[in-house]
């Protein structure tokens, strides 16, 4: 690993500074991701900006419409939230899906959604869900946030402070782990609320997306038959040692049906 | 070496003050600096679970801590999990009845994973026991010992005996 400074800013407007008078700053969270980077020299940082314990940046707060949650609050956390576990339980079951146990300990939503990791978890319930983030600088909305693999709308120096939920009639999520990292080979979410249906996947392409067919599909009737006749194209999805493009492409189609049934159960 | 972070950390009940270059790891700091070679280094890269220790009571991959980032934080070890250097604690004595060892470069990280499990869930069931254990890999037993083990020492910490 090559050396960096490191800073323990005291407060989010510290941690903002210190990364943008950086010259190739990052921030450290629960370092789940980022400490792996660094060990094989992917990543060269000059400084590394720890936020993993700032208190303000660790939060849940539900208020029947909404659920917000704190960009260093931990996976764990947020399985095990009492409030989220009424108000969203499909959210805090795909929290409690992450990983491992130790990687649930330490690991951050901010961290995850600000990697946009092709095979995580959390961008599908983002995007179904139809939730904001909330950065230092300003609120992006889950459709304009994922732009690519391991890429977002984030600018350099901008840093997310949390992320706010809707409350839907109905949400469910099932995912095809990778047996040994547990990552999404893939992860279908499906959410039914006032505004409409969506239906996000994870896992099966360079950034998570939504399913627009199925969408269509389940505007009127919000059940796994609705989209027993809907086709998957492998174009454009991930192919790899583990998983084929063509198997992709019908996962996406078995787990949106077992979350749907999940969702309606 | 370019700078040194103070930090104040609690190792198996014990304060300690370090000045540690920013890139130190957990699990260096506790083998080389304090000698604590129960902690053991297999993967690296957070894959592995042999490195798994308590941090703050949730088990945490030592090798993918920085010791920087630890100031004011709780640290147990395979150390501090026998009752005196005589006796082992159950769910030690489970692993040895069970056979669930046989190099045994795993078992402190699996005795950690164990501790926390049953803290939180008494009495686990197969597959809550696999699923808690997913991040720790044994090449020796092939688990089903293992499993066993966590089961009896589940058992003997509930009923007070030993396993």
């Amino acid at each position: 690993m090559y050396n960096f400074a490191y800073h323990r800013p005291g407060s989010l407007a510290e941690a903002e500074r210190k990364l943008k008078a950086a010259a190739d700053g990052r921030l450290l969270a629960g370092g789940q991701t980022l400490l792996p980077t660094l060990k094989q020299r992917l990543a060269k940082p000059s400084d590394l900006i720890d936020i993993g314990r700032l208190a303000e940046l660790s939060f849940i707060k539900a208020d029947g419409r909404s659920v917000q949650i704190g960009a260093t609050t931990r996976h764990a956390t947020v399985a095990a939230s009492a409030e989220v576990r009424k108000a969203i339980p499909a959210l805090a079951k795909l929290a409690g899906g992450i990983g491992d146990p130790q990687v649930r300990n330490m690991g951050t939503i901010g961290g995850s959604l600000a990697n946009s990791d092709p095979a995580a978890d959390y961008p599908a319930a983002v995007l179904a869900l139809g939730a904001t983030i909330h950065t230092t600088e300003r609120a992006i909305a889950a459709d304009d946030f994922f732009k690519g693999l391991f890429e977002t709308a984030l600018k350099p120096g901008e840093i997310i402070k949390s992320v706010s939920f809707p409350v839907p009639e109905k949400a469910g999520y099932m995912k095809f782990a990778q047996p040994a990292s547990r990552f999404c080979m893939v992860g279908v979410f499906v959410c039914k609320a006032g505004s409409g249906v969506r239906v996000a996947v994870t896992g099966a392409g360079p950034c998570a997306f939504r399913q627009s067919a199925m969408e269509k599909a389940l505007a009127s009737n919000f059940s796994a038959a609705a989209i027993e006749s809907v086709k998957v194209s492998p174009a454009g999805l991930n192919a790899d040692i583990h998983c084929s493009a063509e198997y992709r492409a019908h996962l996406v189609g078995v787990m949106a049906r077992r979350a749907l049934t999940e969702a309606n159960g | 070496m370019g700078e040194r972070i103070e930090v104040t950390l609690t190792v198996n009940q014990r304060k300690r003050r370090a000045q540690v270059e920013p890139r130190l790891l957990l699990v260096d700091y506790l083998r080389h600096e304090l000698g604590l070679k129960g902690t053991h280094v297999g993967c690296e890269q957070g894959a592995c679970g042999a490195c798994t220790v308590l941090l703050d009571g949730r088990t945490a991959r030592s090798c993918l801590h920085f010791v920087a980032a630890l100031d004011g934080a709780q640290i147990r070890t395979v150390e501090d999990v026998a009752p005196s250097p005589e006796l082992l604690h159950p769910i030690q004595q489970a692993f040895h009845r069970q056979h669930a060892l046989q190099c045994g470069y795993c078992t402190p990280g699996f005795v950690m994973t164990t501790l926390e499990l049953l803290a939180g869930n008494p009495d686990p069931s197969q597959t809550a026991i696999r699923r808690a254990l997913t991040n720790n890999l044994c090449r020796c037993t092939g688990y089903a010992n293992i499993v066993k083990a966590v089961t009896a020492a589940g058992k003997a910490l509930r009923e007070g005996s030993q396993a």
